[in-house]
């Protein structure tokens, strides 16, 4: 690389020179290597302007709105510009599909990945693990289509409740499952699989009670991280579970309003039109609610995020010995 | 193993013989990777204080040992299933005739096929993931070193951390920053492009107003995509044998230099399937694009101009809601295509990972 330097000091010239030569680089080299730092620290920042801005605009728009009553009514009976209107049902219809969701892939999510590092050996593994990875890719809507079109087999066309809904979020939430717990399976000392052996229990008792225990802290961080992940979910819920005003618990029966849908429906009815001089009249009331309810599904998916992170500290400890 | 492993329980517990004498045997099935184990050590385990109970163990071993199998299966029928059903759906779609569709569906363009329908969706698709993805790679590179060979080593995780936020937020939520923030502060970037090079055909003005173009959307997934490029380039940075760095280092090099002849050449297959991960995302993503692009349905390369594109995902969720049964079939055909286009993009990215592991013995 040293176009310029001579490889060798001429003979004579003080030991101060040769270090100097030795040890810095030329100036022509020494600047793109400056410029490059700079480039290089430019792009974080740059990556810094989105993560603020957002922050800032969301926590700014919607915290006007977003109160104790806006958190615990539905929108049923509102219309126009009233300035009325929460997020109950949403928060609700988030839950319990993001609940179902989760229990249908948390068991699914661990015993594929307790598969893969205690008894999968050859070509299905293999499969597996590579399948895995792809499965992370599927678009969501592809999802939402997917579990469209398995109810409708047996429901008909037009179906629409929370738990096609739960079987999309499923799709995307799996793969996210098994890639931790197979990580965390994995960090699991051998050292202690053998201790139980040694003691005369049969492997599946191994699996459950040393295993799965020792890891059952990042077990819960991925699971948590999973959640988050597919909470903020939109079009597969766009397509399968559809949109309503009031509250329904039933995942079994009838549309679903979920978080996010609630956000893009409120943004996609726009500005009111008021009538001049009307008091009880805001034009801007469906973007104000949008921004209060992103606010709230933001601060929902950073709360579990951070209490993953907590939980991943509190365990910590236990798998390092 | 995963056979030989019930056997092994079975036949402990059908032969069983004094515990003193193997105690030494049992770390064989531990040791997963010795695939002779079983073989050599056929009589240990022997469970002195429950010999009562012979059959129960062996079955519930088993059934685990089969639940954890079919578990594994499940993903790959789920996949399977993915794709028979969308097969399924689309089918009466994909069998109608020019005519059937553009009388059965309000929205479908008058005599067009259904090739004809897709084809400019899949380019929407791939041109707003192409323009995401030449935004987000070099930044995402220049994050990832900056993480892993810049920034102080102490708070160098943390900061991964901060952009790994940037994955969290929902989709929804960009789509709505990406219309009432990024895109009134994008315009007047726009309205200089098409003056200055409005002569490159990609950026022939006048740039719309509002500018709900594909331009906007590409930045938009950029920022989507920036935190998945950056995580897996960020370990495959990480990963660069210390001996290369050094041995660069000591010949001399600047830490740019020995970044570009150690770190980069390393990193460069994981960096190509980064991107393709990344593009996998973009080519997905449906609430920015629905939220932020004016649709259009043509070939055209004016990046800068709304109502010219739309891409397969925000054309789904916008016209689901309201079709018919032969509207929802068609749209889950132009589903199928997005699911073929991203599995395959997917594998490939995932193909260059694996093949990356044989390449990395390096260290």
């Amino acid at each position: 690389m040293a176009t310029a330097a001579p490889t060798t000091p001429a003979p004579g010239t003080g030991n101060a020179s040769t270090r100097a030569l030795l040890t810095t680089a030329d100036t022509r080299r020494r600047l793109t290597d400056r410029a490059m730092t700079v480039v290089v620290s430019l792009a974080f920042a740059i990556a810094l302007v989105p993560l603020i801005s957002l922050a800032w605009t969301v926590v700014s728009n919607g915290i006007g709105r977003l109160s104790p009553y806006f958190l615990t009514v539905s929108m049923r009976g509102v219309f126009g510009g009233m300035d009325a209107g929460g997020i109950y049902h949403a928060i609700v219809g988030t839950v319990l599909v993001t609940g179902a969701a989760a229990v249908i892939s948390v068991p699914i999510g661990i015993m594929a990945a307790v598969y893969l590092v205690e008894y999968g050996r050859g070509p299905l593994a293999r499969a597996v693990t590579f399948f895995v990875d792809v499965m992370t890719g599927i678009p969501s809507i592809v999802a939402g289509l997917f579990a469209y079109a398995l109810f409708a087999v047996f429901f008909g066309p037009g179906v629409r409740f929370g738990l096609v809904g739960a079987v999309a979020l499923s799709v995307l939430m799996i793969p996210v499952v098994v890639r931790s717990c197979e990580e965390m399976l994995r960090l699991v000392p051998n050292e202690l699989r053998e201790a139980s052996y040694a003691l005369g229990v049969p492997k599946w008792l191994t699996v459950v009670k040393v295993v799965l225990r020792t890891a059952v802290g990042g077990i819960v961080t991925g699971v948590m991280l999973a959640v988050a992940r597919v909470i903020g979910e939109t079009a597969p819920l766009l397509v399968t579970v559809g949109v309503i005003d009031s509250i329904n618990t039933n995942v079994f029966e009838g549309r679903m309003m979920t978080l996010p849908v609630y956000v893009f429906r409120q943004y996609a009815q726009g500005l009111v039109p008021c009538t001049e001089g009307a008091t009880d009249c805001i034009a801007t009331v469906n973007i104000d609610r949008a921004w209060a309810a992103a606010l709230t599904l933001i601060l929902i998916v950073m709360a579990l995020n951070l209490l993953a992170r907590l939980v991943a500290r509190w365990f910590a400890p236990k798998a390092g010995h | 193993m995963s056979s030989s492993t019930p056997r092994l329980v079975r036949t402990a517990q059908s032969d069983p013989v004094p515990p003193a004498a193997d105690r030494a045997d049992p770390t064989g099935p531990a040791d997963a990777a010795g695939p002779t184990t079983p073989r050599t050590t056929p009589n240990e385990n022997g469970d002195p204080g429950r010999t009562g109970t012979r059959a129960r163990p062996d079955v519930a071993g088993r059934l685990f040992a089969m639940t954890a199998t079919g578990a594994g299966a499940t993903i790959l029928v789920v996949l399977a299933a993915v794709a028979v059903f969308l097969v399924l759906r689309a089918w009466p779609a994909m069998t109608a005739s020019a005519e059937e569709l553009s009388e059965g569906i309000q929205w479908f363009p008058e005599g067009q096929t259904l090739l004809g329908f897709v084809g400019p969706l899949i380019f929407g698709t791939v041109l707003a993931a192409v323009i995401a993805l030449v935004i987000a790679v070099p930044l995402a590179v220049g994050i990832a070193l900056f993480t892993s060979h810049y920034a102080p080593r102490r708070i160098a995780s943390g900061l991964g951390y901060v952009v790994d936020l940037l994955a969290a937020i929902p989709s929804v939520v960009y789509g709505l920053w990406g219309v009432v923030w990024l895109a009134p502060r994008l315009y007047p970037v726009w309205t200089w492009l098409a003056d200055n090079l409005g002569w490159i055909p990609l950026f022939a003005g006048p740039a719309s107003q509002p500018p709900r173009t594909v331009m906007t959307v590409g930045v938009v997934l950029a920022v989507m995509i920036l935190p998945i490029i950056t995580a897996v380039s960020r370990e495959v940075f990480l990963q660069t044998p210390r001996l290369h760095e050094e041995a660069a280092l000591a010949l001399g090099a600047t830490r740019w230099e020995m970044v570009r002849m150690a770190v980069l050449p390393f990193g460069r297959s994981g960096l190509i399937s980064a991107s393709m991960l990344g593009l996998g995302r973009a080519l997905g993503e449906t609430m920015a694009v629905l939220m932020i692009l004016s649709p259009g349905f043509t070939y055209a390369f004016e990046l800068l101009q709304a109502g010219r594109h739309q891409t397969i995902a925000a054309n789904i969720a916008n016209q689901f809601p309201e079709a018919n049964p032969l509207g929802v079939s068609t749209l889950i055909a132009t589903g199928l295509a997005l699911f073929v286009i991203t599995l395959a993009v997917n594998m490939a990215a995932r193909w260059v990972v694996s093949r990356r592991k044989d390449f990395s013995g390096a260290n």
